[in-house]
């Protein structure tokens, strides 16, 4: 296994309290695999990513337990300086929001090339080259030209380019895309991702993609883990999960998908709003939401059962969830 | 750029004509500037009416006022009340004040920013604390009793500086004194660097450059450090000229014989053509260092286009 | 773009203002809630100017320096609660002597008791001071709401004379204006400040004034009718406020250090007014051997300058929003 996370626990210290982002989560990805990982804002699907990545914001943020196994060596065991040179060439990520990820006043061709001379000691004429490369390898038209651009004279479909061929330079073995095509244009988004998909098939990288659009996963990823108030409530196969959730929180998700087939009618959305982390509901965390609910769910932790051999869900009612459909 | 060069340039004239004029008017019109030209003692009246005449001091103000400026761009200054050429005390006395004025500002690059990048990535640390403290009493304490107590216990005390510079004003004599031109200006380059700095430390780019796996040192000195600095650059130019026209303390405690110095003894001697040039060189001093500064800052923020 | 600190050019010359008015209307400009109706930023500004104040309850620097402050204000009013001396009663036998029973502070070089004169000093800075800052406040926020509100070549010109005071260096313009304008009392000091130092508070004044009208509500007032002095009282006025008191609250402890400085120089205020500025110039000649004559009158300067510039910081701190 490439990446093994095992019951992670990160809280964040604030004037209001400990607020519990991350609680207990278990998932690895494989080389070559994709995972996605889905959850509202809150959910704790993007600390995770930062764990995972040692860019968490420590304090406030504070890893409490657990482990992270990176080809087979606890990330969370090593040094300051070992880790990061695990950074940037073993596992990478790319950021949501391109424009401001990227350092307003470097050219893009530093920004890329840097990696080069920082962790493979080239000189910056070579680095470049390489950045020239980059760009072109993800289709930046006129590479060679626009190697000393600044960020914002490229679109946002550019830039989000840009990110991806800085976390592609040094070829990791894993990369973390964190909403990577949230903040483009429907159109462009496409473009991006089967960029990224591609690329991925081509140097045989682990993926772990993050997003709240259950849409973008379908025709990328291997496996999904839906993840809410820090806690993964399903994971699955991706085509299993579409055709039954077993979970109700993934099923209210999938249900919010807008559908052509089901025009004039009034587009399903989960009631209520996400958990506030200072104060997690005692039991079930999704049971104040939950259309489902008992009265075990608000006292008992599902734990996640065994659905299939594939599959699990943190249900009490995972198998009567299965069979409503 | 080159259009925005000149339309800066032509946009200062108004400004450098109003400022001189002012005190052109405030010298000449409520003051009397006869009074000066005969050196310590009172004109008797036949002498001043001739020297009135001599000077063009019976025509009307706006008159005088574009006389003399029209000299001032001939490079004719006029004639200070000891009869030296106000060019010839510009000359001796301008590159006293540059020396000082480079001094300062090196100790506002070097201290300030320094202890801003420190105090800015400790936040709410104790070192944080105690310098952010420090620079409120360095503010709140006036330049001159600054200079006095340093003056003092360097000085006279601990005999570690001379307590007065002599006319040459060899760099190694004005450390002292810059360090206390600089040191109200130090405190606000201080606080600017802490701000910025912790600003942009949350900022997703150096979330970026972590992830990238870059060295610390790297991610604050390539990073951090070229995106904080835009405004304390900006902070730093404009201050060139108000530190050549502030340092009229520093050079009166430490007995610099600068501009300072030079227009002190114009202004107790009402000699109204060595305060007006002098100004008029600092005005233009301080509107040149501002351009240069708005020109800068397109330098260090490529975003920013000038049409 | 960062918030430089608000800095005043009163002691360093002439300033970045125009940096600080721009990191200041930034600061407090008011949107609407999105997609909400425009709300009238009065409301905001009545919760922000709470929260300020629940805020700076708790801040011990706020606190202090407030406590400070009212100490000197009571004692500038009545400086006989504290001292029973005549400020200007000379001994010149006792001159330079150190602190002796009743006279703690020692005597100047004119044999004056220097706690005396420390005391009624106060006054003189106090006055300086304060009325500098209502004036360059009042004549600064006048002039600086009218060319935001008004706009077009009003504007302008107030720009570019504004451009023109902040072309001169302050403690210059005092040393050639003072040098003429000349009179023992705090009056030719306090207008000299008011003149230079108006251009300040107007450009900060002008800035949340235009931010404040470019609101839906304050559009819609003006669709509606509302007459021009009605909507700045109304609608502008409540919202620029904050940003002018928290300049002006930092400008008044410059505005002390400036006129000690000026008369440091012998331009500022002179013999026989009481003033911590005159009685270091006058004492700092004997600094070698009697140097408490130099402290005391410095000493009470700094923790005055001291404090209102931390009171100024700590409602800074308060009233900005993006600090919390």
């Amino acid at each position: 296994m490439l990446l093994e996370v095992r019951d992670l626990h990160v809280e964040f210290h604030t004037r209001d309290g400990v607020a519990k982002a991350v609680n207990g989560v278990n998932y690895s990805v494989a080389e070559g695999e994709t995972l996605a990982v889905l959850g509202e804002s809150g959910s704790g699907k993007s600390v995770t990513a930062q764990a995972v990545m040692g860019i968490l914001d420590m304090p406030p943020g504070k890893i409490s337990s657990g482990e992270i196994l990176f080809k087979d060596q606890d990330l969370l065991k090593l040094k300051g300086e070992e880790r990061r040179k695990i950074r940037g060439q073993e596992m990478a990520m790319i950021f949501q929001d391109a424009l401001s990820s990227l350092n307003p006043v470097l050219s893009v061709g530093e920004q890329i090339g840097e990696l080069f001379t920082v962790h493979r000691g080239m000189s910056r004429k070579d680095a470049k080259a390489k950045a020239v490369e980059l760009m072109d390898r993800v289709r930046i038209p006129a590479a060679k030209e626009r190697v000393g651009q600044y960020p914002h004279q490229f679109s946002g479909g550019m830039r989000q380019r840009i990110m991806i061929a800085m976390a592609l330079a040094l070829e990791p073995s894993l990369i973390i895309a964190d909403e990577p095509t949230t903040a483009l244009d429907v159109t462009v988004q496409a473009q991006v991702m089967d960029l990224l998909a591609e690329l991925q098939r081509e140097l045989n990288m682990g993926l772990i993609l993050i997003t709240h659009d259950l849409g973008v996963v379908a025709d990328v990823a291997d496996k999904i883990a839906v993840m809410y108030a820090g806690r993964i409530v399903e994971t699955s196969p991706v085509h299993e999960i579409y055709k039954a959730p077993a979970h109700p929180y993934t099923k209210g998700l999938l249900q919010s998908i807008p559908r052509l087939d089901q025009k004039g009618q009034e587009l399903y959305a989960i009631k209520g709003l996400p958990p506030n982390l200072l104060r997690i509901p005692p039991g079930c965390a999704f049971n104040p939401r939950c259309p489902m609910a008992q009265d075990v769910c608000r006292t008992d932790v599902p734990p996640l059962a065994q659905v299939s051999e594939t599959r699990q869900s943190a249900c009490h009612f995972w198998k009567e969830t299965l069979d409503a459909r | 750029m080159g259009r925005y060069v000149i339309r800066r340039l032509l946009q200062m004239i108004p400004v450098f004509f109003g400022a001189t004029l002012l005190i052109f008017l405030m010298v000449n019109v409520m003051g009397d500037p006869i009074a000066g030209l005969c050196g310590d003692k009172a004109c008797d009246p036949a002498t001043a009416a001739q020297l009135s005449k001599e000077y063009g001091l019976d025509k009307p103000v706006w008159q005088q006022y574009l006389t003399y400026m029209g000299n001032v761009f001939t490079g004719d200054f006029g004639t200070a009340f000891n009869g030296q050429k106000v060019t010839e005390l510009m000359a001796s006395a301008f590159p006293v004040t540059i020396r000082l004025t480079i001094v300062a500002i090196v100790f506002e690059v070097v201290i300030g920013i320094s202890l801003g990048v420190v105090t800015g990535l400790r936040r709410g640390r104790p070192i944080d604390t105690l310098v952010l403290i420090l620079t409120l009493v360095v503010i709140a304490i006036p330049t001159f009793v600054t200079g006095l107590m340093l003056q003092l216990v360097l000085g006279v005390q601990w005999k570690i500086i001379s307590p007065s510079v002599s006319s040459e004003a060899p760099f190694n004599e004005l450390i002292i004194p810059g360090l206390v031109l600089a040191s109200v200006s130090l405190a606000y380059v201080t606080r600017l660097t802490r701000t910025s700095i912790a600003e942009n430390a949350r900022a997703d780019y150096v979330r970026t450059a972590v992830a990238k796996g870059l060295p610390r040192f790297r991610i604050i000195t390539r990073h951090l450090l070229r995106n904080s600095l835009i405004p304390v650059v900006t902070f730093i130019g404009t201050d060139i000229g108000a530190l050549m026209g502030g340092a009229i303390v520093t050079e009166r405690i430490f007995n610099i014989h600068g501009v300072g110095f030079q227009l002190y003894q114009g202004i107790l001697r009402q000699s109204t053509q060595t305060v007006v040039g002098f100004v008029t060189i600092l005005v233009l001093v301080f509107l040149l260092a501002n351009l240069i500064v708005d020109l800068l800052y397109a330098v260090l923020d490529p975003r920013i286009r000038y049409a | 773009m960062p918030e430089p600190q608000p800095y005043d050019p009163a002691i360093a010359g002439t300033g970045a203002g125009g940096a600080m008015d721009l990191a200041i209307s930034e600061g407090s400009s008011l949107d609407g809630g999105p997609g909400g109706l425009p709300k009238d930023p009065s409301e905001k500004a009545r919760s922000l100017w709470s929260d300020a104040l629940r805020d700076l309850r708790r801040n011990p620097v706020f606190i202090i320096s407030g406590l400070i402050i009212l100490f000197l204000l009571i004692i500038s009013l009545w400086p006989s609660l504290i001292t029973s001396g005549n400020p200007l009663k000379a001994d010149l036998s006792k001159a330079q002597q150190g602190s002796s029973p009743g006279h703690p502070f020692g005597y100047d070089p004119q044999g004056r008791d220097v706690y005396t004169r420390v005391v009624y000093g106060t006054r003189t800075s106090v006055t300086v001071g304060v009325c500098a800052t209502l004036g360059v406040a009042i004549v600064g926020s006048f002039l600086g709401a009218l060319a935001g509100f008004f706009g077009g070549w009003w504007d302008s010109i107030l720009s570019r004379i504004s451009d023109i005071f902040f072309g001169i260096p302050v403690v210059l313009g005092g040393l050639v204006f003072l040098s003429v304008v000349t009179g023992s009392t705090v009056w030719p000091v306090i207008g000299f400040m008011i003149l230079l130092g108006w251009p300040q508070i107007a450009r900060i004044a002008r800035g949340s004034v235009i931010t404040v009208k470019q609101n839906d509500f304050v559009q819609a007032a003006r669709a509606l009718g509302a007459s021009n002095s009605r909507m700045m009282l109304r609608h502008v006025a409540p919202n620029a406020v904050a940003p002018v008191i928290v300049v002006a609250t930092i400008a008044l402890g410059t505005y002390i250090s400036l006129e000690a400085t000026l008369s440091y120089l012998g331009v500022g205020l002179k013999e026989p007014a009481v003033s911590w500025g005159i009685d270091i110039s006058a004492a700092s000649n004997y600094m070698r051997n009697a140097p408490h004559m130099v402290l005391y009158p410095a000493g009470a300067l700094a923790l005055t300058v001291l404090a209102f510039i931390m009171l100024g910081d700590a409602v800074r701190d308060a009233l900005d929003p993006k600090l919390r």
